[in-house]
Formats: C-alpha cells, structure tokens, sequence
C-alpha cells in the first residue's frame, strides 16, 4: 500500500495517515485494489480538506500581495531586480501567517520572555515551565473562548439545516438571547449558581421565542424562513439600539449605550486562570455539541425533525405535522442560538452593547456548514473559525493586514469543501471524478450534491441521510439509477 | 403573465402541491386572512394615528413645487390638513372597505380580481395617508422628494430583485445578490477612478458582478452544491474581498482607487417639470432608465417569446424541457451570469449612481431585501419592480422621519424608524403574500440521465 502511495508522485500524501488500512486477511484483493485504494484516498475527505485550505491559503495569499504597498513598489522594477519582488512577497505572505498562528495558537515571544523572567529570578523546573507555557497558550485560550459562543449558535443552525430550514436568522437570535440573559443578570439579584442558571434559562427561552416565530410564519403563513430570519435579525439589531437608549437597559447612565455589568453570581466562573477570558461556557459548548448528536440521531422529536428535513411529503404521508415541526425546528434552532447568545454576555461580554453579537450569528451559518452540520465536525470547525479570526485580529494589529483576509479564506474553505470534485480536479485528479464510465461519473456528479450539506465525515455518519435539501427526494433516485 | 402573477383570490397551494388549488367556488381554509389583516391594520390607524395624533397640529402636503409645470394653478402647492382629522377620516374609510371585504369573504360572493386589487390599493394609500398625516404631524411633507428619494432607493433593490427573478425563473436560488450588488458596486468605483471615466465604471459594474455570477453557476450548477449554501457563502466571500481591498488599496490611495463620481442626470425636456411625478420619472440618470427599459424587455421576454418559455420550462420541469432538447445547465448557466449582470448595474447604482464613493459592505443587506421583493412579486419582474417600490419607499419614509426638525412629528424613536423597512417586508411576506408559487425546480441541480 504504501509503496503505491510513495510511487506515485501525486500529492496525496496528507491524506494517507488518516485512510483506514484495509485488513490484513486479505491480503489476495490488495493488489488489486492498490488502484481503487488510491482512489479512495483521493475521494476521501482528510485528502479534500486538507487540500481545501491549502488553496484558501493560496489565494489569500494573492490577495497579501497584491495589498501590500512594498510588493506593488517591488513589482514596479521587477526586471531591473526580481529578487526585490520575491523577497518582499515572502517576507509579506509569511509574516502575514505567522502572526495569524502567534494571535490564535502559541506565542512563543511571549513564552520565551516569561520563561526567561521567572529563570532569571531562579525558577526552574515546573515553576517555570507552568506559567511560562500558560502564557504561550495564551491565544489558544484567546481562540477556544471567542469558539465557545460560536460552536453553541453553529449547533443551533445544524438542527434547522438539518432540518430542511436555512435559519438564517443567527444574529437576531442571538441579540435577543444576549439581552435576556443580560437583563435578568443585571436586573435581578438572585443566590449564586441559581443566578446563572435562571440567565441561561431566559436566554434560551427567549432564543427560543425568537426563533419559533419564523417558525410559526412559515408553518402558518408560508413565509420563507430565509426571508423572515434575515428581517427578524435586523429587526433584532434595531430593538437592541433601542433598548439601550432606555433607562430600564442602561441603569444611571443614560447617554452611555451599555448595560451595567451582570451581577457577580451571573457570571460564568473562569477555568484557565484569572489572566484568560476562557470561561465556563466551553463545557456548555461540548454539553451542546452532545445535545445535537442525542437530538438528531438518538430522539423521536430529532427523527421526525430529519424526516421533514429530507421529504417533507413522504413525511407528511408517514403522519408528521410539518407546520408543526417546522415550529419545533426553529425554537430548538433560536433556543441553541440563544444560548450562545446567553453564554457569550455571562462568560465573556458581561455586559451589552449595541454590537454585542458581532459576526457571530452570521459566522457560525459557515461554521455550520464547514462542520458538515456534525457534533464533532462543528466544534473542529468552530475552533478552527475561532483561531482564525483571532489570529486574524493579532495579523490585523501586527501586520496591518486587514482582518478581512479571513472572511475570505474561510468562505473559500467552505467553498472547496462543498465542492470535492473541484479540489481533486485542481491538483489533477479529475480522473477520479470522470475515469470514463458514464455510470462512475454520474455517481460521483450526484454524490456532492447530497452530501455537501450533510454530514458525511465518520464523526456524523448516522445523519447522512438528512441533508438539509427540502426537495432532494429525486437527487438519490438520480445517483442510484445513473 | 398569468403564470406569475396569481389569482388573490385563490392563495396559492403550497410549492409541494402546485396543483391542489381548490375550486373558487369553495371558501378557503384561509377566507380570513386577508380581511382580518386589514381590520387590524386599520384599527392600528384609528388608535395610533388617529387618536394619539397631537390636538390642533395640522400636516401640510407639498404637491406641486415652486417652478413645476403647473399651468394656472391647476394643483394647489402646499395642501394643509388637520394631523388628527385626517388620519382618523383615512382610517374609518379604511375599516369601511375591510368591512366590504370581510363581506364577500363570509358570504363566499366573487368580488371581481380588479375590482379587489383596487380595493387594496385604495386601503394602502389610505393608510399610507394616514401614518403620514400622524407621523409629520406639524411639518411638511414634499411628496416630490419623497418620492424621489424612494426611486434613488428603489433602483438597487429593482436591478437585485430582477437578477433574482432571472435566475430563479430558470431553477437556481440566487441568494448572491446582496454579493453581486456589492460587486458592481466596487467595480464601477475602482474602474471609474482608475480611467478617470465614469462610463467605464458603469461598463465594469456588470462585469465585476458577472466574478459572482460565474462562481454561483460554477458551485451551483456545475458542481450541484446546495445553492443557498452557495449564495450565503458567497456574499461572505463578497463582504470579505471588498472590504479587504477597501481596507488596503483604497485606503492607500483613495484619489487613484476610490474617488466619488456621479453619472449624469439626464433630464427630459418639459416632463421633468410635472408636479410630484416630474422628476422621479424624467429627471433620473441612465441607470434608472435602464431599469424600466429591463423590466419591460424582460416580462416580454419572460412570458412573450421562446427564449422565455424554454427558461421558465428549466425552472418549472427540467427533465421535461431536456427531453425536448433544451440544454438545461445551459440555458441555467447564462440565466445566471445574465442576472449577475443586472444586479452588477443595482451595484453601479449605489455607487456611480448617487455619486459616493466604495464604502465596507455598502449594500448593507440590501441584496435580502431584493430577494424579498422578488418573492413578494411572485417571481415576476413588475411584480419584483413593485415591490422594490414599496420597501424604498418605507426606506425613504424612514430617512425623512429622520430629519424632521425637533418638536414636529410623532417623535417615534429613530431605532424603531430604521427598522420600519424590515418590520413591512416581515408583513407583505408573511400577510400579504402567503404562499407564493415558486418555480418548481428552484433550487434542484439537475443531472442529465
């Protein structure tokens, strides 16, 4: 096997470590299948993934160059002194992508000098390497608190995009989430422990609410949830303006357009140190990831959600009410949704602001996606998105590289995702796709569009059936006849 | 046309059933809706409008301008009304005709499509004027400028919403527009500075959105990825590249990348000086010329010729249009590279066309509202026009209530006026419209057998 994979010259190699190796007893089909193993490495997802990225980097790179003023003044003698060009875009690409590691995973500046500080008062040993390594972690920390909301709403918008519904309406739920956990934290005086817990419960609720109207609209009146989300979010960002400008919401001081901070109970505690922001809220984020996979494969209410998801007619048929769970969809949707909005003011924001959802609710519709709608691809994908725009920011304040850049890079991520056959066919593996059997390529054709939206990674296996497609009842029937 | 636009009367089945329609002799699970709607909303008027509105301010109404052609005074200028008075008269006359309507509906009677349509109409305008009446209460309104400001609006959603209508008629979900829009927007900019030619922009607006377009098809069609995913993914990709570029290179020289530049105002003789209607109809730049001439080629075009029959049978039954030799992903692909391309001069409009230069995410969500507005007109270019109009004009009347002077109008906070916009297309979505008839493959790749 290996040797098949060394011969060839294809860039396939990233892929292998993760392709199960077929078992020892057969030993007589292996040869045979040394071609068909190759195959499955290049259709298998690690290799798409991996090669994914590698282009959004690629082009995000093009966009470093073609930013920078030193690469463009370089580029203007080119012929004169061509080295010039090449050493300003080396040094403006990879300067541009170490600060994005240093912002979101180790910084080892810092690192070094605590390690260095605490050695040269005569630390040694684990005294020093704790905190030293503590503070190398630190955007890590950085990254897995900005993850926390954001895997929450992206498992939010994984219960309606697997259920046959694009709530696009992350932000609006999350706004009213935030003001209602914020409200009851700053408003009401409550023990602790049962503090927090009555804030997440209004925030959920309230989430909930939010949601299900669009439910209620689209089950009642036909309103297309893309539609009401998207106006439901502005009406949101508009009513927390409002809020703010009201003396119930922004306490003594009026002409300031923040809340007073949640009480001291409210707060979610700290779990990495006083120094992090990483809070509580992380194991939520995993207790939420948990819910999703109970929700969707293990309940009848989860099952009837998917039924709908994928035939809404055939489900109709079989005696599910599908106003009624596109209702249910949507409040389990907007309550997810408003969790995070809820975690993200009690762990992190303490207090609101007009911008308090920032690009969460939008972010985590491509988070989302890229997690294949998966518990356990969705809280990769988060962190991955989270590290991304801290990395970004840190790239942004060091380098002047606008933060942008990482919007872009991860729309292509997703972009490459959905689409395998386009990965595979720009590194030349379009053989896999069309080897010239008309029935091989109308397989592969079919496959994609079935799977982009659903899981189809071996974390979230068992919902592949349930891509989020409303009328995608004939796309199987194409694949399997074809 | 009658494909599109159906009958409301008859509240179209849901998209899974398009044939279900009941007979209109038969009173409709839903008979209610309309007047019930309608009741709500007048009353709203009668308690809002008509008894909150402040004792003895009255509002005046500015119909013909000083300098307007206006031969002996045929139109008084300014029309002063009691505040109060007047929106609690447009109210009851409002009730009256839900009452007419919940009349015909109770007793299962056929009111004539028109004869319906007008009673509508007449109700909107009636409370239309009556929230003005209630909100420039003590002050002026310039129906000349209101109205066009509305069409200054109006132009983008239009141009987004028929880039929509283009391509959903064929069966691909354009969600791109609000990319396509920001596109174009940037594109005119960034060439118009850079050839110091404000016609090239206008040239390079469609091709820029066109880079959208192509990418939408490519996703869409050639690789069947789930196409709302596409189009979300794309106005992400969009907002991103523009802002990047916006942040760097323009930023680094605005003179050369991102200089404000404004298209003529092309003004017809003698027209242009027609009280109210004057200058919103005769008094625009190209762009919004363009816009007419579109809407009229294209219902044609749509629901008259060939072309439009083949495209709305890729939109409706590919299977049944490839069997008779139509290329289906063909025929998608050019559908929408031609609507990125309109929604690429929607771009050009909020650009070059009102003279601002490239600002970060311009288009500020109005690509979703052109996708409403191209549901809300039932897939049908006036339809999309038209409803274009409607949210420009609660946009306008946003901005206006804005600037009001201090101690006039209602006082309605400005939070709540911002989001009047969304508030009325979250009600003609979910009151007015109902179910619309989508086209039937919307949304399905199709892959030849």
């Amino acid at each position: 096997m290996s040797q098949a994979i060394e011969g060839s010259a294809r860039p396939v190699a990233p892929g292998t470590a993760n392709e199960p190796t077929p078992p020892a007893s057969e030993e007589n089909a292996r040869r045979e299948d040394a071609a068909t193993l190759l195959q499955r490495i290049a259709r298998g997802n690690v290799l798409v993934v991996v090669l994914a990225f590698v282009f959004a980097f690629l082009i995000g790179s093009i966009l470093i160059l073609v930013a920078s003023a030193e690469v463009r003044a370089a580029a203007g003698y080119l012929f004169a002194r061509p080295a010039d060009t090449f050493r300003a875009a080396w040094d403006a690409i990879t300067g541009a992508y170490a600060a994005m590691f240093r912002g979101s995973v180790f910084d080892l500046q810092g690192f070094t000098r605590v390690r260095e500080d605490l050695e040269s008062r005569g630390g040694s040993g684990s005294y020093v390497w704790g905190p030293a390594l503590l503070r190398g972690f630190k955007p890590l920390l950085e990254t897995l608190t900005v993850a926390t909301p954001l895997i929450i709403a992206s498992i939010g918008m994984a219960v309606s995009f697997r259920s046959g519904l694009f709530n696009i309406g992350g932000t609006g739920q999350l706004i009213v989430g935030a003001v209602a956990a914020g409200f009851v934290g700053f408003a009401v005086s409550l023990p602790p422990v049962i503090h927090v817990l009555v804030c997440i419960a209004a925030a959920i609720i309230a989430g909930g609410l939010y949601g299900g109207l669009a439910g209620f609209l689209k089950a009642r009146f036909g309103a297309s949830e893309v539609i009401t989300t998207i106006m439901l979010n502005w009406i949101a960002v508009y009513g927390l303006a409002y809020a703010l400008t009201t003396s119930a919401f922004t306490g003594a001081n009026k002409a300031q357009p923040t809340s007073p901070s949640v009480g001291e109970n409210a707060v979610l505690p700290l779990i990495a140190g006083s120094q992090n922001r990483l809070h509580l809220g992380l194991l939520i984020a995993v207790l939420a990831a948990v819910f999703l996979w109970w929700l969707m494969s293990r309940s009848a209410m989860g099952f009837r959600f998917r039924a709908v998801g994928s035939n809404p007619r055939a489900a109709e048929v079989a005696g599910i009410d599908v106003g009624r769970s596109a209702i249910g969809v949507m409040f389990a949707a907007g309550a997810l949704v408003g969790l995070a909005g809820g975690v993200h003011i009690l762990g992190t924001e303490h207090r609101l602001t007009g911008n308090v959802a920032g690009s969460i609710g939008f972010d985590a519709i491509t988070v989302a996606l890229l997690g294949r709608s998966g518990p356990l691809g969705i809280v990769l994908a988060g962190i991955l998105f989270a590290g991304l725009s801290t990395g970004g920011r840190f790239m942004e304040s060091n380098q002047s590289v606008p933060l942008d850049l990482v919007q872009v890079i991860q729309a292509l991520v997703v972009l490459f995702i959905a689409a395998p056959p386009l990965v595979r066919y720009l590194v030349g593996l379009r053989s896999v796709d069309r080897p010239g059997a008309p029935r091989a390529r109308g397989r592969r054709a079919a496959s994609p569009a079935a799977a982009a939206p659903a899981p189809s990674g071996s974390s979230a296996a068992p919902a592949s059936s349930s891509a989020p497609e409303p009328r995608s009842a004939g796309t199987d029937t194409k694949g399997g006849t074809a | 046309m009658s494909t599109a636009v159906q009958d409301p009367a008859r509240p179209a089945a849901p998209s899974s059933e398009p044939r279900a329609a009941a007979p209109a002799a038969e009173r409709q699970r839903s008979w209610w809706h309309l007047p019930a709607g309608l009741t709500v909303l007048a009353l709203a008027a009668l308690l809002v409008f008509g008894l909150r509105a402040p004792v003895g301010r009255g509002t005046s109404f500015r119909i013909a301008a000083p300098g307007d052609l206006n031969p002996g005074g045929i139109l008084p200028g300014d029309v002063a009304l009691p505040a109060g008075g007047t929106a609690i008269v447009c109210a009851i006359l409002c009730l009256l005709i839900a009452g007419v309507l919940w009349f015909f509906a109770a007793t299962s009677r056929a009111l004539g499509r028109r004869a319906r349509i007008a009673l509508i109409v007449v109700f909107g305008l009636l409370w239309i004027t009556a929230f003005l009446a209630w909100a420039f209460s003590g002050s002026t309104v310039d129906l000349g400028s209101l109205l066009q400001t509305m069409m200054v609006l109006a132009v983008p959603l239009a141009f987004g919403s028929l880039s929509g209508v283009l391509s959903e008629r064929a069966g691909v979900v354009n969600i791109a527009i609000e990319g396509q829009l920001l596109f174009g927007a940037f594109g005119a900019v960034l060439v118009g500075s850079l050839t110091g030619s404000v016609w090239l922009g206008l040239i390079a607006a469609p091709i820029m959105a066109l880079v959208i377009g192509a990418l939408l098809a490519l996703f869409a069609i050639g690789y069947q990825v789930q196409q709302i995913i596409v189009g979300v993914v794309l106005n992400v990709f969009a907002i991103g590249i523009t802002s990047f570029f916006y942040g760097t290179v323009m930023q680094q020289d605005p003179t050369r990348y991102n200089q404000p530049m404004r298209l003529p105002i092309i003004s017809i003789p003698v027209l242009s000086d027609i009280p109210v209607i004057g200058r919103v109809l005769f008094e625009q730049n190209i762009l919004v010329y363009l816009m007419w001439i579109i809407v009229a080629v294209l219902t044609v075009a749509l629901f008259r010729t060939r072309w439009g029959l083949r495209v709305r049978s890729v939109g409706e039954h590919p299977r049944a249009a490839d069997t008779v030799g139509i290329d289906v992903n063909r025929t998608r692909w050019s559908n929408v590279l031609l609507g990125s391309a309109v929604a690429g001069l929607g771009g050009a409009t909020l650009t070059i066309g009102t003279g601002v230069a490239f600002g970060e995410e311009m288009s500020s969500g109005k690509g979703y509202i052109a996708l409403a507005a191209m549901i809300l007109g039932r897939y049908h270019p006036v339809g999309a026009l038209l409803a274009a109009l409607l949210f420009a004009f609660a946009d306008a009347l946003q901005l206006r209530l804005g600037t009001l002077p201090s101690g006039s109008g209602a006082g309605i906070p400005s939070q709540f006026l911002l989001m009047l916009p969304y508030i009325v297309t979250l009600f003609a979505v979910a009151g007015v419209v109902g179910r619309v008839r989508v086209p039937a493959a919307d949304g399905e790749p199709y892959v030849k057998q």
